[in-house]
């Protein structure tokens, strides 16, 4: 008897924890440094993803989710090491949204995530060395590689029949790994790259820059920068100096900022960022009713990665890293029943059910390889002094 | 017509870039050689000094620009520039007052001045930063092109485009007057003849009567008129920022050292050495050579000797083959 009354007080108390069980999960974004403008909106997207999930209470039997915000700087490796050596050791989450540069990216992968066995999802680090990092099958993107971008991009230009570019490229992670995958690509395809130098940002004058571009020579100047950062400055030098008329640019460039500094003066420029027209996006917007920029780059992947980390929690049973980690790919790819923005609750109601789901959230994810984003793109034109759509691919 | 192609070429992306920068520098560099002849230490302030009388300019300008004042085609920096020079000149006298003086007192040795100067920069520096923030900030208006590339290719029938900003033009123009002026302030007024004395042999100075504290409070409103000058034609013609200023500490002294400290000429020779040698060692030659040479020789690669991010590298460089084989620099001015 008093055995059987303990073991049914230890069940209880088991049982209780269970269902008032808190799964704390880390964001760790830039909210300071050189992107602290989009952060904001990241963070509140992959916020949403959670309190729809707590809110349903129906992870897990009723876990709630939340999250505990972390500072990557975006450019310092040290300190982003460091706050997500906190997050992981001292708040104990059980996985991390984030981080959002590449560089930062790989740093609390390779000194957090992987030693402390963390799953790691990040909704913008684009750089093509991340596919190839030692993860143990920890790490996952919202977004694509750049690898993919470096592809859409040389065919977009030998579509337009541009066979020769010069390239710059910003000196970091991002544009050096943009602007080889692009470079590869566009010459196997036939195309001649004159000259791919790397430009610094922060810089007060570009002209001499522009003037070893313009003597390479080239129909088009592709930038691979930053649109508040150099990249601009390399744009201004050029058009000043008469060296280019027309540019190509990736994502980093694209933005009303691009609108504002050059207007019409690059009419005839084309483009092409992350996007896609998938009905997700559109019903992403409406779920965030306004508390936020939904459209911000990078806002929808993060309530992308925010999902996947819980419905794969779901449809493995279980918090731990080691064991849903497996269920990543499952979640978000087919077959099963299409999940959209708003519709979290449905998925772990099916997951629970032992049902496939195919999530296909924000952005249209769909993880290729070794677990990123296959990539929409957004293929753009400057037509008087705005940027236009030309197509989705 | 190749000749011709090559030239423009040549014209656009290395001559009047140059030039401009050439001039800019050389202003930078009188105020330090200045301040090394007469006061007799090397300032390394003069970057912030620079920052902080361009920064008095700007924010002037953005009180004349609110007030509806403009000078139609110029730009309205040029106004704001008198106001900008007052204000440089005010927080020199005031460093001088609280810091320089008690040193000069102690006739300390001129490494020390030379430390002293780096805690000014320091503070200048913070002073900036803390007023107008660290980010860039854009002031030009007005016309901003001369001659644009497309106009002149239309008008020559020529593949180059020759552009010409109106802030190249003021640079130069500004820099010519500038210096014409300060060269007959030197040799023909009779304060500009007490500061070169001083300058020459400071104790003969003083027995003929020359009031000492007079000749550095004007050295520092002259350093302080280029200083500002110079660094607001360099913001007009490429944008302004405090750590772009605090960098171009490094061509400044190449370029006054290179031409030999202490000497006003040797400043300018020194400026114009600096830009050419920056700009030609990393332009690459390939436009310019495919025009100039027969079809067979014509080049394959670039023929750019370092690439740009080396260009601080270049004054670097020029420096230490300066310091090594002709300590006094190319004008015969004092041993550093």
């Amino acid at each position: 008897m008093k055995k059987f009354l303990m073991a049914s007080a230890a069940a209880a108390l088991l049982a209780g924890a269970a269902s008032a069980e808190e799964v704390k999960i880390g964001v760790i974004l830039g909210f300071t440094g050189p992107i602290e403008s989009l952060t904001p909106q990241m963070a509140a997207g992959a916020e949403l993803a959670m309190k729809e999930v707590s809110d349903s209470g129906k992870l897990l039997g009723g876990t709630t989710v939340t999250p505990v915000r972390a500072d990557s700087t975006c450019i310092d490796a040290g300190a982003a090491t460091a706050a997500a050596e906190r997050l992981v050791t001292s708040d104990g989450v059980k996985g991390i949204m984030g981080a959002d540069c590449s560089g930062v990216t790989g740093a609390i992968l390779s000194n957090v995530a992987v030693p402390n066995g963390v799953v790691m999802i990040s909704p913008s680090a684009t750089s093509p060395g991340l596919s190839t990092a030692e993860d143990n099958g920890l790490f996952f993107r919202t977004a694509p590689s750049d690898a993919r971008q470096g592809e859409v991009m040389a065919e977009i230009l030998l579509e337009q029949g541009v066979k020769s570019v010069a390239l710059t490229y910003t000196n970091n992670d991002y544009g050096k790994g943009l602007a080889d995958s692009f470079k590869s690509a566009y010459e196997a395809k036939g195309g001649k790259v004159t000259i791919s130098a790397a430009h610094e940002d922060g810089k007060a004058d570009y002209s001499a820059e522009v003037a070893a571009l313009a003597s390479a020579g080239g129909e088009r100047l592709v930038v691979a920068g930053y649109v508040d950062q150099g990249g601009s400055g390399i744009v201004r030098a050029a058009l000043d100096s008469g060296a280019f008329d027309t540019f190509h640019f990736p994502d980093g460039m694209i933005s009303a900022k691009l609108e504002e500094n050059f207007g019409s003066e690059i009419d005839g420029s084309t483009g092409q960022h992350p996007g896609t027209d998938s009905p997700g996006a559109a019903k992403f917007e409406e779920l965030a009713g306004g508390a936020f920029d939904a459209t911000s780059p990078f806002t929808p992947e993060s309530y992308d990665a925010a999902a996947l980390i819980m419905l794969a929690m779901q449809a493995a049973g279980s918090t731990d890293s080691q064991v849903y980690k497996k269920k990543v790919m499952e979640v978000a790819n087919a077959p099963g029943e299409k999940i959209y923005p708003g519709e979290l609750g449905k998925a772990l109601d099916l997951l629970a059910a032992g049902k496939d789901i195919d999530y296909v959230g924000a952005t249209a994810v769909e993880l290729i390889g070794p677990g990123e984003s296959a990539g929409n793109y957004r293929e753009i034109v400057i037509k008087d002094g705005k940027v236009t759509t030309v197509k989705y691919r | 017509m190749d000749f011709l192609n090559a030239l423009v070429a040549l014209s656009n992306f290395v001559l009047i870039p140059a030039i401009t920068y050439g001039s800019q520098l050389a202003l930078g560099a009188l105020g330090v050689t200045l301040i090394y002849g007469i006061l007799r230490f090397s300032n390394f302030a003069h970057g912030d000094t620079m920052a902080f009388g361009t920064m008095v300019t700007i924010l002037f300008t953005w009180w004349l620009q609110s007030m509806g004042w403009h000078l139609g085609p110029l730009p309205t920096a040029l106004l704001a520039l008198p106001l900008g020079i007052l204000g440089c000149i005010a927080l020199l006298l005031v460093t001088d007052r609280l810091v320089y003086r008690f040193y000069r007192e102690q006739k300390a040795k001129p490494v020390i001045l030379v430390i002293v100067s780096m805690g000014v920069m320091f503070i200048m520096n913070g002073l900036v930063r803390f007023i107008i923030g660290p980010d860039d900030q854009r002031f030009a208006d007005g016309t901003r092109f001369l001659v644009t590339a497309r106009e002149f290719k239309k008008a020559t029938g020529l593949n180059e485009g020759l552009a010409l900003k109106a802030t190249q033009g003021i640079t130069i123009v500004t820099a010519v007057v500038v210096v014409a002026l300060l060269f007959w302030f030197l040799n023909r007024t009779r304060t500009g003849k007490s500061m070169r004395a001083y300058s020459d042999n400071e104790d003969l100075a003083l027995l003929s009567g020359i009031n000492p504290e007079r000749v550095v409070m004007y050295t520092w409103m002259i350093v302080a008129a280029l200083a500002t000058i110079a660094g607001v034609l360099y913001g007009l013609d490429k944008s302004f920022k405090p750590f772009v200023y605090f960098q171009l500490l490094l061509p400044i002294f190449a370029s006054a050292i290179v031409g030999g400290l202490g000497n006003p000429l040797g400043a300018i020779a020194g400026g114009f050495i600096i830009a050419f040698s920056e700009v030609t060692i990393t332009y690459a030659w390939k436009k310019v050579l495919v025009y100039l040479m027969p079809e067979p020789l014509e080049p394959e690669g670039l023929v750019q000797l370092l690439s740009t991010d080396y260009k601080f590298a270049v004054s670097f460089v020029i420096l230490l083959i300066v310091l090594l084989f002709r300590p006094t620099g190319i004008f015969k001015g004092k041993a550093v």
